[in-house]
């Protein structure tokens, strides 16, 4: 039982917050303020990324480290969903929008990693792919989602509207989820490299956001767009009983790499709040009885266990992945953890702090408004509660519902 | 270590240089982007690799220093731990869950029920082998386990079954030759099966580092005062290791046994945790030799204090584990009532407002779990824990109580009578935020 960050994996995490730091902390205001705008330092960033890759001896925080590693009899593993876990936490204590931003690592690759054949992984190798399964009319339900594809020769043909694309517009394809079969279900349901420049496929919007505005977000309407028949991720058979099987897979990859991102967040509003209320006096002390303090310094204490919590339960989902244990309800319970916590933190750092906090004097109300979508994206708050309630009491979701 | 200040350092510098090439519009107007993009990505390349090779050479040869520098992130217990566990395990399903009502009834464990615990071998497995034990090495993963299994079945009687071992642990740790070789052996072989610890006192904003208890100094060794809350076994425990703050020494734990003049029990009828036999210690000098300072005369040295502290950390990580194995009973119990509990034609587990207070439930006991499985790890590898500790004492006083009281209301009606143990249970985590001492792992 040891439950610190190896010290295999401290490069990486050197690595992510020098740039955190030198790189995104410096813009992080600039590209908030200029939504919409892209943020042209990202292009640099992506090639030093690149290379600090090709020159280390392990992966950096890239979503490519995400393969599931069978235990091959060598012992524990600390690979490539721990340290791209870890490497999100540092990257988000720079900035959630601008590490949203990061060429080539969209949440579209994350799926590629997770689902690909062997081909595919390598025709779509330095690809930066986003990801598009929300539409107007099926959000977390995300089973009855209306974009179609339907097989004419050689080629699939996609037709429906995708919103909340994050870097729609930015990467260079889209990993669109649609069904070959609407009267099957959920298992009908699979993902499709559409690559940007496919005739029939058109960024129709930017959505105003209220936080991760350096991010852009996307309307994406499909028009009879036709793409190669080998651009389905996965198999193309529809096997009901396996159901969401392949594509739903990709989330118990990611949603331990958002629980990272939220801990990075939240780590950022702690850090910068008790820099804040140290200066009004208000020390932290891991002694004495906690009602025995200062409000704040109490709150400060009570906000940084429930950080800790968030951070242990996305180590324990990012080291079950990387030791093949499946990891469904715990990817989920880190999830819902981190992203509640980072929002509560957040919000009570922009209070504690008063007007130092609310003024865009600091960045902790930018922080407080960029927290709330890690509470919504790659599944609600509530979505995550249902995942987890499912597998504790034994239901499927035809009972708990 | 310095070479990472300084390869740190390095690449801080490049990438702020960096951000000011990029943010250049000359790089833009003279369509130098690709080139530049490709410089960068070379630099990169060498920056990387030359800190890949820094950083080899900055870690310690393996030969030495290597088990810690290259330990990994696990959470796999170790062949010896899962055994313990599997028959922990078992007595807590066995025997307690059926002792525990009648414990809480009598305000002691039931007859025979020490006995039986110890059969189980946990004090010879909290004992290295080198002073009489069975274990290879001692561990606070290892005890934490062992209470929060115990705490499963039910955390009064884990309070009484851990105490005797709270007090080994101290022994092993701290104890010095003379200690260990005239208490061990007892506890050991089973002679006697009830010791105790007493550090907490019944004031509010209590804190462990700074009893009010008192020690004086004497010209025959030590004069204790003061009051010691809810100590299990008070009344049948033939040792207690006592806190108390040493006059311009500070707080150190004394060996006290039973029949001391000036010790004395009184009742201390309590919410919860009453199957532990708890009372109140009264100490009105109490005049012990010098022999009775636990780590004997090297205590009044800085190292004292020192060991002082640990006390308090472990005292918080044996609290913690009972927050998370009580907190498991909880689930583990509302689980298959709300699937077989029905209303509205169908379980009410069916019903979001119901099953989402189990997965909160879960989500709060895995964290404070790991909060707590933290802390003993630092303590193995010999890292300091007080601040992780410290935070686990404060996620468990808050969740486990949440979790205790959301039992009852699953339950309902039935949550509230004694047909069911969730209204034991709710009294018993009353108690995590509250106690502070009184267990060492």
């Amino acid at each position: 039982m040891y439950l610190e960050i190896p010290s295999s994996l401290k490069p990486i995490v050197n690595q992510a917050h020098q740039v955190a730091k030198h790189v995104f902390r410096p813009i992080s205001r600039k590209y908030d303020r200029a939504e919409h705008e892209y943020p042209k330092e990202l292009d640099m960033l992506a090639a030093l990324m690149d290379g600090l890759n090709a020159g280390s001896d392990q992966r950096s925080a890239s979503v490519e480290g995400l393969q599931r590693n069978a235990t091959q009899g060598e012992g524990v593993r600390n690979g490539g969903n721990m340290s791209t876990c870890l490497g999100l936490t540092e990257l988000c204590w720079g900035d959630v929008g601008l590490a949203l931003s990061i060429p080539r690592q969209g949440l579209g690759n994350a799926a590629i990693t997770a689902v690909a054949d062997a081909e595919q992984k390598e025709r779509f190798d330095g690809v930066w792919a986003a990801m598009a399964i929300t539409e107007p009319g099926a959000g977390s339900d995300s089973a009855n989602i209306r974009t179609t594809a339907r097989l004419d020769g050689d080629e699939w043909i996609l037709n429906g509207e995708k919103i909340y694309v994050t870097a729609g517009s930015r990467a260079d394809s889209v990993v669109v989820w649609a069904t070959l079969d609407r009267n099957l279900g959920r298992a009908a349901i699979k993902s499709f490299v559409v690559p940007h420049g496919t005739p029939g496929m058109e960024v129709v919007r930017l959505d105003k956001k209220m936080g991760i505005r350096a991010s852009d977000t996307a309307s994406i309407t499909l028009t009879d767009c036709r793409i190669p028949r080998n651009n389905l991720l996965g198999t193309s058979d529809i096997d009901t009983k396996k159901g969401f099987g392949g594509v739903m897979q990709t989330f118990d990859n990611t949603r331990p790499i958002v629980a990272g991102m939220a801990v990075g967040l939240a780590r950022a509003a702690l850090e910068h709040t008790r820099e804040i209320l140290a200066e009004e006096g208000v020390e932290v002390r891991y002694h004495g009885p906690l009602f025995g303090k200062s409000a704040a310094e109490a709150e400060l204490i009570r906000m940084e266990a429930d950080w800790e919590a968030g951070r242990l339960l996305m180590l324990k989902a990012a080291w079950m992945a990387d030791n093949g244990i499946p990891n469904s309800m715990e990817a989920s319970m880190s999830k819902a953890k981190a992203a509640r916590v980072a929002n509560r933190v957040t919000l009570r750092c922009v209070e504690l702090c008063g007007g130092r906090g609310y003024s865009e004097d600091s960045l902790l109300e930018k922080w407080a408004r960029d927290s709330k979508i890690l509470d919504i994206f790659e599944g609600t708050q509530q979505i995550q509660l249902l995942i987890i309630a499912r597998r504790l009491l034994g239901k499927r979701s035809a009972e708990l519902r | 270590m310095d070479g990472e200040k300084i390869i740190n350092e390095v690449m801080g510098g490049g990438l702020r240089a960096l951000n000011r090439l990029a943010e250049s519009p000359l790089v833009e107007r003279f369509g130098l982007e690709e080139r530049t993009q490709a410089l960068v990505y070379e630099g990169a390349k060498r920056v990387a690799e030359t800190a890949a090779k820094a950083a080899k050479r900055l870690s310690p040869t393996p030969s030495r220093g290597a088990p810690r520098s290259s330990r990994k992130f696990d959470l796999s217990l170790t062949e010896e731990q899962q055994l313990m566990r599997d028959t922990v395990r078992r007595f807590a399903d066995e025997v307690m869950q059926a002792a525990a009502r009648d414990g809480d009834d009598r305000g002691a464990p039931p007859d025979g029920f020490m006995e039986t615990f110890a059969e189980l071998g946990a004090v010879q497995m909290a004992v290295p082998e080198t002073l009489g034990g069975a274990a290879e090495s001692v561990s606070a993963v290892s005890q934490m386990l062992v209470a929060e299994d115990l705490a499963r079945g039910d955390i009064g009687l884990a309070y009484a079954a851990l105490s005797p071992l709270s007090f080994v642990n101290a022994l092993v740790l701290w104890g010095d030759d003379e200690q260990r070789a005239k208490l061990l052996p007892l506890l050991v072989d089973g002679d006697v099966t009830e010791a105790s610890i007493a550090v907490a006192e019944p004031h509010p904003l209590f804190d462990p580092s700074a009893p009010r208890t008192s020690a004086k100094k004497s010209a025959s060794g030590y004069v204790l005062d003061g009051e010691k809350f809810a100590v299990a076994l008070a009344r049948t425990a033939r040792w207690f290791l006592v806190a108390a703050n040493l006059h311009k020494v500070g707080p150190r734990l004394f060996l006290v046994e039973t029949g001391a003049p000036g010790l004395s029990v009184d009742e201390e009828p309590t919410m919860g945790l009453r199957s532990a036999g708890l009372g109140r210690l009264k100490l009105s000098s109490v005049k012990l030799g010098p022999e009775a300072l636990l780590g004997g005369e090297e205590a009044l040295k800085k190292v004292g204090t020192v060991v002082y502290r640990d006390a308090v950390d472990r005292a918080r990580v044996g609290w913690g584990a009972m927050a998370v194995g009580g907190s498991q009973a909880v689930l583990d119990y509302v689980i298959p009532y709300c699937n077989e509990r029905e209303a509205f034609g169908e379980p009410i587990s069916h019903r979001q407002a119901v099953a989402f207070m189990i997965a909160d439930i879960g989500i709060e006991l895995e964290s404070m779990r790991m909060l707590v499985y933290r802390a003993a790890g630092r303590i193995d590898a010999g890292l300091g824990c007080q601040r992780e500790a410290y935070l686990a004492r404060t996620l468990c006083a808050e969740k486990s109580m949440e979790i205790g009281t959301n039992g009852v209301q699953l339950l309902g009606g039935a949550g509230f009578i004694k047909d069911h143990p969730i209204e034991l249970w709710y009294r018993h985590l009353r108690a995590i935020g509250v106690m502070d001492g009184n267990l060492l792992v």
